[in-house]
């Protein structure tokens, strides 16, 4: 197995284990460090299993100060750090490594203001998504960025990672709905950035930590952009008989200028195993699905749909069909959401997170289909097409080391396909170790070079979250 | 996920089953964010992905369970609510069984913990010994806070906590069953072990209703505990004894006059009695008979909505908060039926915020995890009494016990209400109530 290489855990550090943990006494509760083998063990992964490490020690604060008090300590005696939300991360962004303590933010879970007037809330960063919008949503408020994990994963994941969703093709996806974040750096320092309003003064730091997967700083509250919902939303299926068609049809529809709230790609694998799933009521008959949604009255919901569904008939489309009710629109999104969990019934499956532009979809979708069967392999296309954002889903058996190696090959081609037509390794899932050696591929020397001064700035000592995201034999360089 | 076990492990058919099980989960967490205990504790270790993982290694070591591993798969309430929400089709309760007889079999647990999970196997699931207990619990009131300080102690004063939420229950001998004249069908009521000695009134309730609607209904004498509860401690054998006993009881009914259902009024058994043909597929001598009995399985509500229902003769229209026990909603995924038959008697039936989330009753948690217990409890009762109602309803006798503990407002068993509507006895708890 295992393509993706680790660094040799610092044995000096693994020799000071147990000073070490006798030191963490002292900054954390008791209830929230955990050193035993087996419980330990439930953080040695995330939600790409294919790669597991026993962190040293794992801690959950439960206050700022905790945080803080646990990073001062990390920093100057030189033990690593690797920040944890949920743990749903499909590039490995929280899998540990042996000589380094695992932060976990599932213990800061409390909502700490909510303000319509300014349309803003306040939450700690292990907050889940959805939890967000449950909150706002006896009001008619919701928080957009809607990645298919919102159940599980955290605010302070989402920052990490930039998170999208599929309702992000209007609304925009985490940085565009983020005002302000309190943030932990790795000398314990607690700084501020942003507000409770858009756009504030000074340099844009909070751009800057949006996406930067837990290395910059390790955010602990999040003042995030609530929105009023519209009047009415309404999902339509639209059923093509060939993928392509499916593909012209999102590249026309965005050509044309029209912003639905969401446009989502299902291939016939996918609808099989999200319909076994959901009962969506999702046609079988086709080779590909769009799920489009619009949303606002009743009006301008049909003019948008009429738009859409001529678009969709030039592209070929054989069903069109509208959610009649509130319960099929809820399996409809039930469907499409747990359309990765659901795959879990049929195989295992590494899920790609490329993204293209638009107009190449048809071509993009052509060529990974080409390249999983030559690595012997099936694939499932379930995706936000409407912002390019592609997850094929490689099929493979993780018992089979050979599949396994065959499943990451084909993966690694996908990714250089998407970066070849103009798009990039990663639409919202992160780097994490998944992608890290791939980004040579992305940028040269030196923009990665840049890239780790900024990073520098930040963790000087290379502490947090190291073995992500820059290729292993790079940091030196830096 | 990947796993790896021995080929000699997996000659074991409980460990080939768990394997299958642990091949379709994808580790993708969905299951943390709907398990009541991580989102008390926030420790993957608490959560259903955790405890799958920690199970997963302790097979595939083939190792004897550990204290810590212990400590994680006894904290988890077997609520199911992971089932529900995991997309993969993971079968957590078939896993975490297996996990529980391993346990069993493998770790000594410290004397007062063996002492009281044996008291409790020995005496809840036997009417006349716990009759007895609850005198013994009655008088042991005044002294339940200094028992607490004892080890053990405080599952003992949980013990006497909650039994004093039963004083406004009659407890009763169990029903004969009832004829009808020319039945138009005919069923086994379950009479519950728990049930017969401290919620009589339940069955007496579901009688009249069944009778009601020209359903003969039998109780057979011989009939024991449905084995879900010795079964949830991890006495696996004696669970599956049960299972055979009740599967002998109930196919000599069928036998013997035909049974169009076996109707449970305690969804906590009825969990376990739709689970008999799984528990006992390897059993060549019970496996086809075990099946047949599942699938007769009938949660009481699932049952009255697909009969020609009379309709209420009452002035219902009070607000009714339905509280869905997990092993109705989880385990049984009977969802709509309950409501749509308190609808249907006038009752504004509320939705309660929050509603997969277990109250913390969960069979014998509420004794042995009191704490976790409590805090559940504190948390269902405060989303129960947002949305203002006058009686609470749900379809469990553990819930309606653990919930009454905590609440003013009345809580009832649903086919207490539907009983009153359509002309049976008000039920003893709501004397006053309706006003």
């Amino acid at each position: 197995m295992s393509k993706i290489r680790f660094t040799e855990p610092n044995r000096e550090i693994l020799a000071r284990r147990d000073s070490i943990i006798n030191d963490l006494t002292r900054l954390v509760d008791p209830a929230g460090l955990i050193t035993s083998t087996d419980e330990c063990r439930a953080y040695e992964t995330d939600a790409l299993t294919a790669y597991r490490k026993m962190p040293l020690a794992v801690v959950l604060p439960k206050t700022t100060e905790e945080v803080s008090a646990v990073l001062k300590y990390c920093h100057d005696t030189g033990v690593k750090v690797v920040p944890r939300g949920a743990g749903t991360s499909l590039a490995g962004g929280a899998i540990p490594s042996e000589d380094a303590v695992v932060l976990g933010l599932s213990k800061m879970n409390r909502v700490l203001a909510v303000n319509y007037d300014d349309r803003f809330i306040r939450v700690e960063a292990g907050v889940t998504n959805l939890s967000v919008t449950a909150v706002v949503a006896e009001n008619g408020f919701f928080y957009a960025p809607d990645p298919s994990s919102q159940l599980a994963c955290t605010i302070g994941g989402n920052i990490a990672n930039n998170s999208g969703g599929a309702h992000c093709l209007k609304y925009g996806v985490t940085t565009n709905n983020l005002l302000g974040v309190r943030m932990v750096l790795i000398d314990g320092s607690i700084i501020d950035l942003g507000g409770d309003y858009l756009d504030s003064a000074g340099l844009d730091l909070l751009g800057l930590v949006v996406g930067s997967e837990g290395q910059l700083g390790i955010v602990t509250e999040a003042t995030l952009r609530i929105l009023k919902s519209a009047e009415g939303a309404r999902p339509v299926l639209f059923g093509f008989p060939s993928c392509e068609g499916a593909g012209k049809a999102v590249a026309d529809v965005i050509a044309a200028g029209i912003i639905p709230v969401a446009i989502e790609y299902m291939d016939k694998a996918a609808i099989e195993i999200c319909e076994a799933f959901a009962k969506a009521g999702y046609p079988l008959d086709v080779e590909a699905l769009l799920i489009v949604e619009v949303e606002g009255s009743d009006a301008e919901m049909d003019a948008t749909l009429a738009d859409i569904t001529a678009i969709a008939r030039a592209n070929g489309a054989t069903t069109v069909r509208e959610s009649r009710s509130a319960i099929e629109t809820a399996a409809i999104w039930k469907g499409r959401k747990s359309a990765f969990g659901a795959t879990g019934r049929v195989a295992d499956y590494l899920c790609m997170d490329g993204t293209v532009p638009t107009g190449k979809l048809s071509y993009v979708l052509a060529e990974i289909s080409k390249i999983v069967q030559r690595h012997g392999l099936r694939v499932a296309n379930v995706f936000h097409a409407g912002d390019g954002n592609m997850h094929p889903l490689i099929l493979y058996n993780a018992n089979d080391p050979s599949q396994q190696s065959k499943a990451e090959a084909a993966g690694d081609d996908i990714l250089r396909l998407c970066v070849e037509v103009g798009g990039c390794l990663t639409g919202e899932h992160g780097v994490g170790i998944e992608k890290r050696d791939l980004m040579r591929y992305q940028f040269d020397d030196a923009d990665l070079v840049q890239q780790i001064r900024v990073r520098a700035a930040f963790d000087p000592r290379w502490l947090l979250n190291t073995d992500k995201v820059f290729p292993l034999d790079f940091r030196c360089q830096g | 996920m990947q796993t790896n076990f021995s080929l000699t492990a997996l000659a074991d058919a409980h460990v080939s089953e768990s394997e299958k099980i642990l091949r379709a989960c994808v580790h993708c967490g969905f299951c943390t964010a709907t398990c009541p205990t991580y989102l008390l504790l926030g420790d993957e270790a608490d959560s259903p992905r955790g405890r799958i993982y920690l199970i997963k290694d302790m097979l595939e070591e083939e190792k004897p369970a550990t204290p810590q591993v212990v400590e994680h798969i006894d904290r988890c309430l077997t609520c199911l609510s992971c089932m529900t929400t995991c997309p993969s089709g993971v079968h957590y309760m078939h896993l975490v069984d297996h996990a529980r007889a391993h346990i069993a079999r493998t770790y000594t647990r410290p004397l007062p913990d063996r002492l009281l999970r044996g008291m409790l196997a020995k005496v809840l699931p036997f009417p006349g010994r716990l009759r007895l207990a609850l005198r013994v619990a009655t008088v042991s009131r005044p002294i339940r806070k200094w028992l607490a300080n004892l080890p053990g102690g405080a599952q003992l004063a949980a013990m006497i906590e909650l039994s004093s939420s039963f004083k406004r229950r009659r407890p009763t001998r169990r029903l004969p069953g009832a004829t009808v004249d020319r039945p138009r069908g005919r069923v086994a009521l379950l009479s519950g072990c728990a049930q017969q000695v401290l919620g009589q009134n339940i069955n007496e309730a579901a009688i009249r209703l069944l009778t009601r609607h020209g359903i003969e209904v039998v109780q057979p004498i011989d009939e024991g505990c449905c084995g879900a509860l010795v079964q949830h401690l991890g006495y696996e054998s004696r669970a599956l004894d049960a299972a055979r006993h009740n599967v002998d009881v109930w196919t000599r009914e069928i036998e013997n006059g035909g049974l169009d259902a076996i109707v449970v009024t305690t969804s906590g058994c009825g969990t376990v009695i739709k689970d008999y043909g799984f528990l006992l597929r390897n059993d060549n001598a019970y496996a086809q008979k075990a099946a047949r009995i599942s699938a007769l399985a009938r949660d009481i509500t699932e049952f009255l909505h697909e009969l020609p229902l009379q309709d209420g003769v009452r002035t219902t229209g009070q607000v009714v908060a339905y509280h869905s026990a997990c092993s109705m909603q989880h385990g049984q995924q009977v969802r709509d039926q309950p409501k749509s038959l308190l609808r249907r008697m006038g009752f504004v039936v509320r939705e309660v915020p929050e509603g997969h989330i277990c109250c913390g009753s969960a069979g014998t948690y509420n004794v042995l995890q009191p704490e976790i217990a409590n805090r559940l409890r504190a948390r269902k009762v405060t989303n129960i009494e947002k949305v203002k109602p006058q009686i609470i309803a749900s379809g469990n006798l553990g819930c309606i016990t653990q919930i009454g503990a905590g609440t003013r407002i009345p809580v009832v068993h649903t086919v207490e209400l539907v009983d009153w509507a359509m002309g049976g006895p008000l039920p003893d708890v709501l004397e006053g109530c309706l006003g």
